[in-house]
């Protein structure tokens, strides 16, 4: 098998930070519009954050669309081409701070796109400061004493909530931080594109990634650091899956 | 020609209705016309009143301030709108729901007991085309068969069997005197 | 010839919409604009197109900006605080080069306000409607024919320039009624969006509608060629209606709804021998700088009607450049003027020459 980069990523070099997991996530997306062989009919929505230059680094369509909108302009897309693939390529800060509203009703309304969610717990492209997924105690720019939540409020666990709504086909959280877990990220990443193409609904699928430059620490223990302290809060695993069946709408 | 007519009452009074009513028979006539309701928190359950301007020339404002014609259907309408009728102006007033008598002088005032007539001839709820037919006696702001296709106009189709019984209401508005 | 029919404001507004090819529309109730909303959602399944409730404004005008780069007519409306929701998203709009139509209903601000008509949003919607350098074409119909005849040629202008376009209209002109013709035999012509997030269906590079860049010269270069098109669209598209100028003395400037009530009060003044005279600008951006000089010529005064605190006179001391004295009459807070008011204005100005 010869490991050659994925059509639906384009030539340009990717300018994410070493050990950073948007690279991957990028490349299993990539993989997933190649294998189910719909590049041509893809329309992706780069958010805000450090991934806003997804639309240099996919090959599909591509529109980037202001902090926190993404899934309403995704509903715009999807609404006038209903026939065509649409994701979303969104941070912790984007989907579960200021695009909260946007999040919770385009799931609701079971509009029939992807969202894909990095969760890394930290604001990224800023420069590393509290995200709405911070955990408790988590030193970040702005909460230099670690996240209290007293004062800050707790973190959102975002599949576990969205699970709730009947729009929903698919919520699935993973990881990539081993080979395991990126075949697991790639497979649920695949499934959430199926549903779609079928028109089950909503799906998306959260992605618990590292931030080592943010998060100060080396990339091996940024590995470590998620394992220990990401995964107990954000339980991997499928917290909706509406199977064969169409998710209520 | 120019009229520029204030329907004011209650809501649920059907004072919007007639607006139109007077506003499609203007327009069927040949005339400009113009047809602004009041909006807002007052439409729900409190006073409810309608501006409409029928002329031979554009309109400028379609909010009627100094009206040629005032059909009051209510006290608070009444006491609110009759200093502001223009001198020589006219005032419908339904004296089967107010008691007061108009104060001013300069004005022609007619009293019409128009929810009285209307209930008395099984009209239920009619009380404002009453006043229409009143209105139409007194102004004939248009034609007559305008004023009756206006009328017809006005009914959206899936109630075009009470046509019938607005030209009844509309026929006594014009036949009874005060 | 289609025969003429009533209709309010607003449905007018949203039915035009409907015949200008838009088939997507995002909205959110708020009065005095709700009927927009309410038409939209009675019309759009049966023409096949989309009406959407949105869960805010905010959501409403990204939706607008993803049905548009898409390649679709699409359009939003709402009321002025909506419209200070949207901002974001118009000015994400105008960057990334996408036509879109956005209605404002105008009512009372700021804050909550009110609910009565208003035209306090000239400055929001000719100087400031988001954050960054950019223009949108704003349009500002008087009479409920006019709304219909200015959608659609706001579609026809945002696809012409790939830019927002606002209908700038209000609460006085969305709810009234007045005789329509509503002609459906007229063709329209949408062009194609090459440039649209469509899906290349492997026979093209790919599409990117963005409006980041990151490097200052390539953002600077960018914006100065949005620039020079602004500069072209000045010189193209300015529009007003001139009502009894030719020998104006005392030249009323006004646009909408105030511009109906100038007209009375104009008419008043000639009946009374003074020589006054109405411009009634179309658009409010671009503005129609040439009817104001060339009225220079014979104007001692020009008044401006607004109903606000006094925003669009700006606009006209800027031109008039203190050559001539421009006064204000305002009403505001949903107060609406009176021709007698404007009258009293005009005959206060003959007095002083």
């Amino acid at each position: 098998m010869k490991f050659e980069r994925p059509h639906a990523l384009t030539d340009a070099q990717f300018h994410y930070c070493p050990g950073c997991s948007h690279g991957i996530v990028h490349r299993l997306v990539a993989e997933a519009i190649d294998e189910l062989g719909v590049e041509g009919r893809t329309a992706g929505v780069a958010s805000v954050g450090c991934s806003v230059f997804a639309y240099n680094y996919f090959n599909c369509d591509m529109i980037q669309s202001p902090h926190g909108r993404a899934q309403a302009v995704a509903t715009g897309i999807k609404r006038v081409h209903p026939e065509n693939i649409v994701f979303t390529y969104q941070g912790d800060g984007d989907l579960a701070a200021i695009g909260t509203a946007e999040t919770v009703h385009a799931a609701t309304r079971g509009e029939n796109i992807t969202v894909i969610f990095i969760n890394n717990a930290i604001y990224g492209m800023t420069g590393g400061q509290m995200a709405p997924t911070t955990l408790p105690g988590q030193i970040t720019q702005t909460t230099p004493y670690g996240r209290s939540v007293k004062d800050a409020g707790h973190p959102i666990r975002v599949c576990e909530m969205l699970s709730t709504l009947d729009g929903v086909a698919l919520a699935q959280r993973v990881s990539v931080d081993s080979v395991k877990n990126v075949k697991q990220a790639k497979n649920a990443i695949r499934k959430a594109f199926e549903y779609q193409i079928e028109g089950r609904g909503y799906t998306i699928v959260e992605v618990l990634s590292t931030c080592p430059t943010n998060w100060g620490l080396s990339i091996q223990d940024s590995l470590e650091w998620l394992r220990n302290n990401m995964m107990p809060y954000y339980p991997l695993g499928v917290y909706k899956d509406t199977g064969g069946k169409e998710a209520v709408k | 020609m120019s009229m520029n007519l204030l329907l004011a009452g209650f809501g649920g009074q059907g004072i919007l209705f007639t607006g139109k009513v007077v506003a499609y028979a203007g327009m069927l006539d040949g005339k400009e016309i113009s047809w602004l309701p009041s909006y807002g928190p007052e439409m729900r359950g409190g006073t409810a009143n309608c501006s409409v301007c029928v002329s031979d020339s554009s309109i400028g404002s379609p909010l009627v301030t100094e009206p040629d014609v005032l059909i009051a259907m209510n006290l608070p309408s009444l006491e609110k709108f009759e200093n502001a009728v223009v001198p020589n102006g006219l005032i419908i007033v339904d004296s089967s729901i107010v008691d007061e008598k108009v104060k001013r002088k300069d004005v022609r005032s007619i009293y019409l007991p128009a929810t009285r007539l209307a209930s008395d001839n099984g009209l239920k709820g009619m009380a404002n085309m009453v006043m229409a037919g009143r209105l139409y006696k007194e102004t004939k702001f248009c034609s007559e068969s305008a004023f009756n296709e206006g009328i017809k106009k006005s009914i959206p189709a899936r109630k075009q069997d009470l046509m019938e019984k607005n030209i009844t209401a509309v026929k006594i508005g014009m036949e009874n005197s005060d | 010839m289609p025969e003429k029919v009533l209709m309010k404001g607003n449905e007018a507004l949203a039915e035009a919409a409907i015949m200008a090819g838009c088939r997507y529309f995002f909205g959110y109730p708020i009065t005095p604009q709700t009927e927009v909303a309410m038409h939209m959602s009675k019309r759009m399944p049966k023409v096949g197109g989309v009406y959407l409730q949105a869960e805010s404004e905010v959501a409403a005008i990204n939706m607008v900006l993803g049905a548009s780069a898409a390649g679709a007519r699409a359009m939003t409306s709402s009321s002025s605080p909506g419209i200070s929701l949207k901002s974001e998203g118009l000015s994400y709009i105008a960057g990334s080069d996408v036509p879109a139509v956005i209605a404002n209903v105008q009512r009372a601000g700021p804050g909550l306000g009110g609910i009565q008509p208003s035209q306090a949003d000239y400055f929001q919607a000719t100087r400031a409607a988001g954050h960054g350098d950019f223009k949108m074409l704003v349009l500002a119909p008087s009479t409920v024919q006019e709304i219909i005849d200015l959608v659609a040629d706001a579609f026809a202008l945002g696809d012409e320039y790939r830019m927002p376009v606002m209908i700038l209209s209000d609460g006085l002109l969305g709810q009234m009624m007045e005789p329509v013709v509503i002609d459906e035999t007229k063709k329209i012509n949408i062009p194609e969006r090459p440039w649209a997030i469509s899906g290349h269906e492997n026979k093209r590079k790919h599409n990117v509608v963005n409006s980041l860049y990151i490097e200052p010269p390539d953002l600077e270069a960018i914006l100065k060629a949005r620039y020079e098109k602004y500069e072209l669209i000045k010189k193209k598209e300015q529009r007003c209606e001139e009502y009894m100028t030719d020998d104006a003395e005392i030249v009323v400037v006004a646009y909408g709804a105030s511009a109906r009530i100038s007209r009375s009060a104009v008419d008043a003044a000639r009946k009374d021998g003074i020589k006054a005279g109405l411009i009634r600008l179309i658009t409010l951006w671009p503005y129609p700088d040439d009817a104001i000089i060339s009225r220079m010529a014979t104007a001692k005064a020009f008044l401006c009607v607004e109903m606000s605190m006094g925003q669009m006179v700006d606009d006209v001391r800027l031109i008039v450049g203190g050559k001539r004295d421009v006064r204000f009459f305002g009403r505001t807070g949903g107060m609406i003027p009176t021709p007698a008011e404007v009258l009293r204005e005009i005959k206060n100005i003959k007095g002083g020459f």
